[in-house]
């Protein structure tokens, strides 16, 4: 039985402190904003958690490339591992965007063009599940998936720069926003601080999760393996 | 939204529901990787010892 390494104890350690860190400095160390009240608390994880998106699809986009090239199942493993973690944090992302939207544009959903980049781009991921599932032969799973995980990354970059790009009403931190944008604030150096640590914070869970989904993924290989030898 | 307002809003409840979809999502997606692991274990250990029996 492969034994849990130390360094991902540590790894484990470190993130649930940085995580408790980061949740005490959202709700005690960050001021509450002056118009949008306590619901602009949100917005430290709401973006940290965009960011773990599009970080791991990223990952997975990177572990095609290397899959294609080496043919090794490490990297299959490796990019299926980073859309699961994936899809969760982008999912987190538009909820609690939804739920920021309500008190602050009077609605839950609009057709804005950074929401939709950001559901289209939800959807492309959840389709590479459903892809993967209709394919019983690993190698053949693995190369279609890599090629889909390379090409379903283009609507990455199209959703961070939709509301740079396009005519919006979703506030940018970083960069100039659009005139027309509702819920736009200026950050204090608190609120500043606050949300570096929590991108900082979502970072570590990301490698936190991506390594233990990872280990899951070799296990599972190994239960096939095995199995296929039983079988015959 | 907000012009004719006088102090922060009053949205603490949208703040909370955040919250519980953040923490939720992440425990649920924690609780799938522990309950995959502990199956894929026990999956590993009933073939290992097939394959014990078979030798």
């Amino acid at each position: 039985m492969e034994t849990k390494p130390r360094l991902l104890t540590i790894l484990d350690t470190v993130t649930v402190i940085m995580l408790l860190l980061a949740t005490a400095m959202v709700f005690f160390y960050a001021p509450m904003e002056a118009t949008m009240g306590q619901v602009q608390r949100v917005f430290y994880f709401h973006v940290a958690a965009g960011w773990v998106g599009m970080v791991s699809f990223l990952v997975a986009a990177i572990s095609g490339v290397a899959y294609l090239i080496t043919s090794d199942h490490k990297w299959d493993t490796a990019g299926l591992s980073a859309v699961e973690i994936g899809i969760a944090f982008a999912f987190i992302n538009i909820v609690t965007g939804s739920i920021w939207a309500r008190p602050i544009w009077n609605t839950w959903w609009t057709w804005d063009p950074r929401l939709t980049t950001a559901t289209v781009m939800e959807l492309i991921y959840l389709a590479y599940l459903m892809l993967r599932s209709g394919i019983e032969d690993p190698d053949r799973r693995a190369r279609f998936g890599a090629v889909y995980a390379i090409v379903g990354f283009v609507s990455v970059p199209l959703t961070f720069f939709s509301a740079r790009l396009f005519r919006t009403i979703h506030p940018v931190v970083i960069g100039s926003n659009d005139p027309g944008a509702e819920g736009t604030f200026d950050m204090t150096t608190r609120m500043l601080q606050t949300f570096l640590f929590s991108l900082l914070t979502f970072t570590f869970i990301f490698a936190d999760l991506l390594w233990h989904r990872i280990r899951i993924g070799r296990l599972a290989d190994r239960v096939e393996q095995l199995r296929l030898k039983t079988m015959q | 939204m907000f012009l004719l307002q006088q102090g922060p809003a009053e949205t603490s409840a949208y703040m909370i529901a955040g919250y519980a979809v953040i923490f939720g999502i992440m425990l649920v997606y924690l609780i799938s990787l522990h309950v995959r692991r502990r199956s894929l274990r026990q999956d590993l250990e009933m073939l290992q010892d097939l394959e014990e029996k078979e030798q």
